[in-house]
């Protein structure tokens, strides 16, 4: 019965009743959800597994059988596309969350205590924004070596700096208000100031920014898998795909044409959602 | 004016010496030994005196700080350590391909430009008609496409299909037109959104509102009234921009096999050629600093309010 209210609140929340009104967010949120189902329910949806072979059908164009071809292998196309969600999907959280939790902890930190600290913390986020951003990540890809956890690695460590900036704006922003001050003369200690009444003003944009920042890992991890720096074959990833089927132009440009729409249609549904939830949560803008 | 402009340049001084002291430590963040890092596979199976011998060489044995100022002043002088697998200095081999890089981005950020600029004041003009529906999807798709995916569709189609332009290489404008829209769309998507709501901000102000009511043509009333202001916050997403194309320009080299920077970066880091990563890293993030600050300035120069905060 309760779950039932707090979801009935949530649906007549303003925010979710502008979220519903943006049809171009509702788009991005049904392409995210397909997403997410292609991803859990992937052996459902395809009785080939992803990397059997078929030496006998190599490179065969889209057909019936084969809706989207086959590779060198005779691996089929449709298969490693709706496996390939999966990776794609892991490689767009697996930064963002951990760019959100380092990036948070040093907003947090420097917006709350201020002085030497927050300047030294915010000069550092500095130097990591002075580098453009992919290039970043091959410098520590390069140095740590190519591979998936040190991809993600990379490009968590060029993100941190997005979510440093916005915790701590907002949190210089609440800092001096009045319910804030109240909790301080209370005597509540720092860490449970931050936690109980200044993070959850962080949320919001938080959200926003993580949705718009799993669409650029994802592309990133693409880039990065694309360059043989990334996931490394066998397993069946869209940017390692690119890659590989590059070397079969100009005859099969089945093995481009689909994953590049799988990785690009992917993105545009997190862009799509999160700038639907900035209009929602930020109705002045 | 000066004064800002000093200042601004003062206060790069830090972030670079940040900037180098963390391409610096990429030696450290490399696993197993740094001269082997240094050096290359060939260090890999020589006895444990000549490892010594290199480590002295290359003055690892001598404290941190001491080492970086060693890295730092070379960088100063351009002297930017030995590539590994080719041996020439890496300074040389930045030099040899960076001009080409350089082309690249330069027409990529014209293609971003003219294409931005126009869709996005095109969009705001005709707002809430079909014009202002397909610039806005055109520009969410130019963010959600992959550079090397347009890339690669663009040599499909005007390559190997209608062979109108070179496929791979460098040497001619021809070989930079697909490379420079592949790099070009996906940034002008950004200029494009920034240019439709500045300029829809633009038109609605009273003086936009004055000249209507006074006859001026519309054309005239949103080219010489409003565009001229709606430029403004423009100018800053072309500077950050610079880093996406740079960025870009390391995978459309790879797709185009265009001689560049960006290829050269690629293939150090599969040959874990670390002299030659740092130095690439290095220069280019320097060059990106630097451009921002001459766009910062030109928006300065263009907007009499930043000076005098």
């Amino acid at each position: 019965m309760n779950s039932f209210r707090s979801l009935k609140h949530l649906w007549r929340h303003p925010v979710s009743r502008r979220f519903r009104r943006n049809y171009a967010a509702l788009v991005g949120l049904i392409i995210v959800l397909i997403l997410v189902g292609t991803a859990v329910f992937a052996p459902q949806l395809t009785s080939i597994p992803p990397a059997e072979q078929n030496l006998r059908e190599r490179l065969q164009p889209p057909s019936l059988e084969h809706p989207f071809g086959t590779d060198e292998f005779g691996r089929s196309i449709l298969s490693r596309v709706i496996y390939g969600t999966r990776i794609s999907l892991l490689t767009g959280l697996a930064p963002v969350a951990l760019s959100l939790l380092l990036g948070t902890f040093i907003g947090l930190v420097a917006g709350f205590f201020g002085g030497r600290l927050d300047g030294v913390l915010m000069r550092l986020m500095d130097v990591l924004l002075a580098f453009p951003s992919l290039l970043l990540a091959l410098a520590v890809v390069g140095a740590l070596g190519p591979g998936l956890t040190n991809a993600i690695l990379a490009i968590a460590i060029v993100n941190i700096p997005q979510y440093a900036r916005i915790v701590r704006s907002v949190v210089l922003g609440t800092r001096e208000e009045d319910y804030v001050q109240a909790a301080r003369s209370l005597g509540a200690a720092a860490p449970r100031i931050i936690l109980r009444h200044v993070f959850p003003s962080t949320i919001g944009p938080l959200t926003v920014q993580a949705t718009l920042g799993i669409g650029f890992a994802i592309l990133a991890m693409s880039g990065l898998s694309f360059l043989g720096l990334g996931v490394q074959p066998p397993t069946a990833d869209w940017g390692e795909m690119l890659a590989r089927g590059r070397r079969f132009l100009p005859d099969a440009t089945w093995l481009l044409i689909f994953p590049g729409a799988a990785i690009s249609l992917t993105v545009l549904g997190f862009n799509l959602l999160g700038d639907g939830l900035r209009d929602a949560l930020d109705p002045h803008e | 004016m000066l004064t800002y402009v000093l200042e601004r340049i003062f206060g790069l001084i830090p972030v670079l010496l940040g900037v180098s002291v963390l391409v610096f430590t990429l030696t450290w963040l490399a696993p197993g030994d740094p001269v082997v890092a240094l050096v290359g596979e060939s260090a890999q199976g020589i006895s444990r005196e000549a490892l010594e011998d290199l480590r002295r060489s290359y003055g690892l044995d001598r404290p941190l700080p001491v080492q970086y100022w060693d890295y730092l002043s070379g960088a100063l002088r351009g002297d930017l350590g030995r590539s590994v697998r080719s041996g020439l200095p890496v300074a040389q081999e930045i030099g040899m391909r960076f001009p080409a890089t350089l082309r690249l981005t330069l027409a990529g950020m014209a293609v971003a430009v003219t294409l931005g600029i126009s869709l996005g004041l095109l969009a705001a003009v005709y707002r809430r008609t079909v014009i202002d529906y397909v610039a806005v999807v055109l520009a969410l798709i130019g963010v959600s496409v992959p550079v090397f995916w347009s890339g690669l569709i663009l040599m499909i189609i005007f390559a190997l299909e209608l062979g109108w332009l070179p496929a791979s290489g460098s040497g001619s404008w021809q070989h930079l037109v697909m490379p420079a829209f592949a790099i070009g769309f996906a940034s002008s998507a950004f200029i494009a959104r920034i240019t439709r709501s500045s300029m829809i901000e633009i038109l609605r102000n009273d003086y936009v509102r004055t000249a209507r009511a006074k006859g001026v043509v519309s054309w005239r009333v949103n080219v010489r009234h409003a565009f001229r202001n709606a430029l403004l916050p423009v100018v800053t997403v072309v500077g950050l921009q610079f880093g996406s194309l740079l960025g870009g320009a390391v995978l459309t080299e790879t797709v185009f096999a265009y001689p560049g920077v960006g290829r050269m970066l690629v293939d150090a880091i599969r040959a874990r050629d670390l002299p030659l990563i740092q130095g690439t890293v290095l220069f280019v993030s320097v060059v990106f600093v630097l451009i921002n600050l001459v766009v910062d300035v030109s928006y300065a120069a263009l907007n009499p309010k930043i000076r005098y905060e």
